[in-house]
């Protein structure tokens, strides 16, 4: 059985996955990146190894993507979490068209071909309105954990409105919305909706196709689904790997490196 | 040709280029040292023939800011005008040219001497008010030159065209009365034969110029429009209207049209042919360039050789029978092309990519300029509509590196790469 691995060092988190040869998740691990980024790398690569029960001389092939790609020092090659996302999306929803992947630090959105082809891409710049950062900010104005915030959200009825989306600003309107009285789950329906407006401008740009997969760690928060589908009046594809998409892209081109090198062989073998 | 020509021939330009430039800024640091007044004029309808006929040293500053970026200092001089009191959102090239002012003329490449006179185009707006600076600090004539642009993308007018007949006739008067202007300002008479020559340099260039970026569709394409080519651009500004230009551009011709006839390109390995729509990333601006070439891509032409040569690209040259007349024809023509490379991208970037064979488009907006970067989001969308050609989007600034991520550009520009690759394969697949 062949192995192939991808990681995916994020800003914030480090994912490691393994597939077979049947391009089925058999080891994942999730660790937060940290100061270290080799380490964080190889942390993650050696907990999905554990976590899928294989021995590292089994992997035959790594990929590092994220924005600590470069970092991945015992992995064989770097693709961009762009390509990363855009495959891994293909990979769990075929009909997928345009990904919307959120994680925090940037927020990307890509359009895909049919054949799965990425046509295109945009991604916020150096400001960090509208990503996972944005929530991270509200959480810690709000002393609200991150895991919560989506749920205490959908409980909101009225959203306040959030005119920055200015990360550093974030935490200074989300305190003076609290000190007009306005119950936290209506500031936190309004931060979502804040973040929801400035990904949505993104995949405007590129061109919105159904059917639209969203990646990355805010895909776990339900409250951002939500505001998703109302504002894009549809339903994401959402996947239980959303966190992993990357690193299950980079997996999936790794395998495909195994794949290409063994051709010739296969090749000489049938004649 | 022998391996001997060729190692004489090839990289010529850009060492010639180089020396050309040192020369200018020596010519220029002398001046300056001797008082001279010098005449402060644009890369959008230059109207260097005209000036030299008057003796003035020629002052570029878009030429002097840009090559503080290059050189690394630009942050210096722009800290400089906002400490002034330059707001950040204000052009970088502005900005950094107030700081050579307030520096008494110092630059990296040596002192720029003071304006006597500043003459300009309405090609860009920023130019107008730049030249209002001038005029404050030093109390210096300034002459704003009216061109008229094309009023509808697919309706260009030509020579013989009422219309255009007319906007000839509106820039021919306008010349006259800066000649008459230029004659008070220098306290000598306007003499045509002189202006004849210098016109007649400046049809040597515009030819070279033309064939110049017409050779580039050559495969291996023979420069890269946006390393090497920005050495031309500068030369052919710099010396429009001398024989050390005409005589670069004659050789440099040589040297591509050697390159092409032996095969020899920018890269040992061409994968990808690319399109540049802007202005060059000054403050890293060989790195800028690597994030392509390291994938194998190089740029064949660019817009930038386009506008910034004032539309020259249109390879015009004058009628020495009809001086005058003929150079406000040729100052119409090439600065409403220069403003139409900016303004109708759509049309001039389908002819350029089926011409060369281009593989993607890099549109690269700048945030110190407006005049060039609004609207290429929109002329990406109409070519993508279009055509089948992939396109990149990357901003950055052609002068403040504190806009300049060089991470965030190289995570963009190798996306941009996997997928030309992934497309290339895809293709390969489908047709074995």
């Amino acid at each position: 059985m062949a192995y192939a691995a991808g990681v995916d060092v994020g800003s914030t988190q480090t994912k490691a996955v393994i597939v077979d040869e049947r391009l089925r998740i058999v080891g994942r691990a999730l660790t937060d990146t940290g100061a270290n980024v080799m380490r964080a790398a190889e942390n993650a690569f050696q907990e999905a190894l554990r976590d899928g029960d294989l021995r590292e001389e089994e992997v035959e092939y790594v990929v590092g993507t994220g924005y600590g790609r470069y970092k991945v020092t015992f992995g064989n090659t770097q693709v961009t979490e762009i390509s990363c996302h855009g495959r891994g999306a293909v990979h769990m929803f075929p009909n997928t068209r345009t990904v919307i992947d959120m994680g925090g630090q940037d927020t990307k959105a890509i359009r895909i071909a049919p054949n799965g082809e990425i046509l295109d891409f945009c991604m916020n710049d150096k400001c960090a309105a509208g990503t996972g950062r944005f929530l991270g900010a509200a959480s810690s104005a709000l002393d609200i954990p991150l895991p919560e915030l989506g749920p205490t959200a959908l409980r909101g009825e009225r959203p306040v409105k959030i005119s920055t989306t200015c990360t550093v600003f974030a935490e200074s309107e989300v305190l003076s919305w609290l000190g007009k009285g306005k119950r936290i789950e209506d500031i936190l329906l309004g931060v979502h909706e804040s973040i929801g407006t400035r990904s949505v401008g993104l995949l405007r740009r590129v061109g919105v196709e159904e059917e639209i997969t969203f990646t990355g760690g805010v895909a776990r928060n339900l409250a951002m689904v939500d505001t998703l589908n109302r504002r894009l009046d549809t339903h994401v594809n959402v996947s239980e790997e959303s966190h992993f998409m990357g690193a299950l892209g980079a997996a999936l081109f790794a395998f495909d490196h195994i794949v290409a090198s063994r051709a010739p062989a296969r090749a000489g073998g049938a004649a | 040709m022998t391996v001997a020509d060729t190692e004489s021939l090839v990289g010529r330009g850009n060492r010639e280029g180089a020396a050309l430039f040192r020369d200018w800024f020596a010519e220029l640091t002398e001046a300056a040292e001797r008082g001279r007044d010098s005449a402060y004029v644009f890369v959008m309808g230059s109207l260097a023939e005209l000036l030299r006929t008057f003796d003035y040293p020629i002052v570029f500053p878009e030429i002097n800011s840009l090559q503080t970026a290059v050189r690394r200092v630009a942050h210096e001089y722009l800290d400089a005008a906002e400490d002034y009191g330059y707001s950040t959102d204000i052009c970088g090239y502005v900005k950094a040219d107030v700081a050579v002012q307030l520096k008494g003329g110092t630059h990296p490449m040596g002192r720029i001497p003071k304006p006597g006179i500043a003459v300009l185009t309405n090609a860009c707006n920023t130019y107008i008010k730049w030249a209002e600076i001038w005029e404050r600090m030093y109390h210096v004539p300034t002459f704003t030159i009216d061109i008229p642009g094309t009023r509808a993308a697919g309706r260009v007018t030509a020579p013989g065209d009422r219309d255009f007949e007319n906007d000839r006739r509106y820039v021919l008067a306008q010349l006259r009365e800066l000649i008459t202007r230029l004659e008070e300002v220098r306290g000598t008479a306007f003499d045509i034969d002189r202006l004849r020559e210098h016109m007649a340099e400046a049809n040597t260039m515009s030819r070279a110029w033309k064939r110049l970026l017409d050779l580039n569709a050559a495969r291996p394409s023979v420069f890269n429009a946006l390393s090497d080519g920005t050495i031309y651009l500068g030369v052919s500004n710099g010396f429009r209207g001398t024989r050390a230009g005409a005589e670069y551009f004659e050789r440099l011709v040589e040297e591509m049209e050697h390159k092409a006839a032996n095969g020899i390109g920018t890269l040992t390995d061409e994968k990808y042919r690319l399109v540049f729509v802007g202005v060059p990333c000054y403050p890293i601006f060989r790195r800028f360039s690597e994030l392509f070439t390291s994938w194998g891509g190089t740029f064949v032409t660019s817009t930038y050789l386009w506008f910034a040569s004032g539309g020259s690209n249109v390879g015009y040259e004058y009628d020495l029978a009809h001086p005058l007349e003929s150079l406000a024809e040729g100052l119409l023509l090439s600065v409403r092309d220069a403003m139409d490379s900016m303004f109708f991208q759509p049309e001039l970037l389908a002819t350029m990519n089926r011409e060369f064979a281009v593989d993607g488009v890099v549109f690269h907006p700048i945030k110190s300029c407006r005049t060039v970067s609004t609207g290429l989001a929109d002329a990406r969308r109409a070519m993508m509509a279009a055509e089948d050609t992939p396109s990149l989007f990357i901003e950055s600034d052609m002068m403040d590196r504190r806009v300049v991520s060089e991470a965030q550009l190289k995570n963009r520009v190798d996306a941009f790469f996997e997928g030309l690759a992934s497309r290339r394969q895809r293709a390969a697949a489908a047709t074995s």
